[in-house]
């Protein structure tokens, strides 16, 4: 053959490199790309698992801001009905202290009616009886006086008489 | 000047008389031993010898072989021995933060992994495995040449062992087996068609195997050429030899494997029907629209 090309040596060439390849492919070729396929595998889930607490925790902060938004509303709403609450329970009070205060008021003028017609009618009996005292005290006065003018009249004319 | 300046000062100065007693010696060495040297080739038989192994061939098991043969099976059990401890110490205790030794051994087999995968994204695990030991062939059997075992011919003579692929017979081998690889991913993608395309580049094998055996022979050669004159043996092969061969075997060790891989995705590229009428109708319109802006 031309060039020294022989097909045996070809052959053996051949055999030489196939016992080469495969000895490679499972001594070095294989368990390293194994290795390197798990690891790749293991920051893949590793990433993975990362993206899915990122995606979590994301979830959960919008779930959060949303509660808390919630929050705040009800607690503005709350504090909208307590303040309403509170607004008529001051009115309520206020209400109920003008009506107490009305009632004392009215109370207090109708006890004082009562006393003024208790002093009047008090008064009145004293003045009756002081005005019965009096005109009993004119009227005992008068008579004595005429009853002492009488007397003296009657004892002058006694005398008179007893002159005569 | 203080004293660590004029300690310093004293080791320039030996180190650089060292320098020049050395380089006295060898020029004294070259000049003497010079006419000693006596080949009972000539250069121009040395260089056939080299390229054709006719002359001086080594016996293997009573078959009378290339020097290349025997390097490819001393190539094959170099590598088989290193990945067999490689396996056996290292990948065992490989951890999740690599070394530098355990990143060496991922770089070299993810290289030739992401090679596959990028230029065949189809089809790619058989063709990773077949490039990866391909590479590994051509780049530690090319630097083998380096250690120059030497091994004696059946005429008596004493030769160091090239390269394996320095062969012809070895770059044939590995020319031809890459066309068979790349027909088997023709065909296990897309069967027939698969078929066709590969035999469309019927030259492949044939450029494959030459360029390879091209390539590893012209380093041969130099080297040959630089050995062969002992006045030339003398620092000149630390360019030649090493840097040459280094860089020849990274070179050649990527050409075939990313032409392997180039080819192989290409023939077992899954195959698009192209689109029907319309679809023409609106690519010649765009074609004409585009011809008569220009």
């Amino acid at each position: 053959m031309p060039l020294n090309i022989d097909w045996q040596q070809i052959l053996l060439h051949l055999l030489n490199f196939v016992i080469l390849a495969t000895g490679l492919y499972l001594l070095l070729y294989k368990p390293v790309k194994a290795f390197i396929k798990k690891r790749q595998d293991e920051y893949a889930d590793r990433e993975e698992q990362t993206k899915a607490a990122l995606d979590d925790a994301q979830s959960k902060r919008g779930e959060y801001e949303k509660k808390l938004s919630a929050a705040e509303d009800e607690i503005t709403e709350k504090k909208r009905a307590a303040a309403e609450e509170i607004g008529a329970m001051r009115a309520e009070k206020l209400r109920e202290a003008q009506t107490e205060a009305k009632d004392i008021v009215d109370g207090a003028k109708e006890k004082a009616r009562e006393e003024h017609d208790k002093i009047i009618d008090g008064v009145g009996a004293d003045i009756r009886d002081l005005v019965g005292d009096m005109a009993r005290k004119v009227v005992m006065t008068s008579s004595v006086n005429e009853a002492y003018d009488s007397f003296l009249d009657a004892a002058e004319e006694e005398e008179k008489d007893g002159k005569d | 000047m203080s004293k660590i300046e004029k300690r310093t000062n004293k080791k320039k100065i030996a180190a650089v008389v060292i320098w020049i007693a050395v380089v006295a010696a060898l020029i004294v060495g070259i000049v003497l031993t010079d006419p000693l040297y006596s080949s009972d080739e000539s250069v121009s038989d040395a260089m056939e010898d080299a390229v054709l192994h006719e002359a001086n061939k080594v016996d293997l098991f009573g078959m009378q072989v290339n020097p290349g043969l025997i390097s490819a099976f001393v190539v094959t059990a170099i590598v088989l021995v290193a990945a067999a401890a490689v396996r056996i110490f290292a990948v065992p205790r490989f951890k999740r933060v690599p070394g530098k030794f355990q990143m060496l051994v991922e770089m070299s087999v993810g290289w030739f992994d992401r090679l596959a995968k990028t230029n065949s994204p189809h089809r790619n695990s058989f063709l990773g495995a077949y490039i990866y030991a391909a590479g590994v062939y051509i780049f530690v059997g090319t630097l083998f040449e380096l250690i120059g075992i030497p091994v004696v011919a059946t005429s008596g003579v004493s030769l160091s062992l090239p390269a394996p692929l320095s062969d012809i017979n070895g770059a044939i081998m590995l020319g031809c087996l890459s066309y068979i690889v790349i027909l088997s991913g023709g065909i296990a993608g897309n069967g027939l068609r698969g078929v066709g395309r590969t035999l469309k580049d019927f030259s492949l094998p044939i450029s494959m195997s030459f360029r390879l055996f091209g390539a590893l022979l012209s380093g041969l050669l130099v080297t040959e050429l630089v050995y062969y004159y002992l006045a030339l043996s003398f620092v000149l092969p630390v360019i030649v030899g090493v840097l040459f061969t280094l860089m020849h075997a990274l070179i050649q060790t990527y050409v075939l494997v990313m032409l392997t891989a180039l080819f192989y995705g290409e023939v077992s590229e899954p195959h698009i029907r192209p689109a029907k009428a319309k679809g023409a109708k609106v690519r010649h319109h765009k074609k004409e629209t585009l011809v008569n802006e220009v």
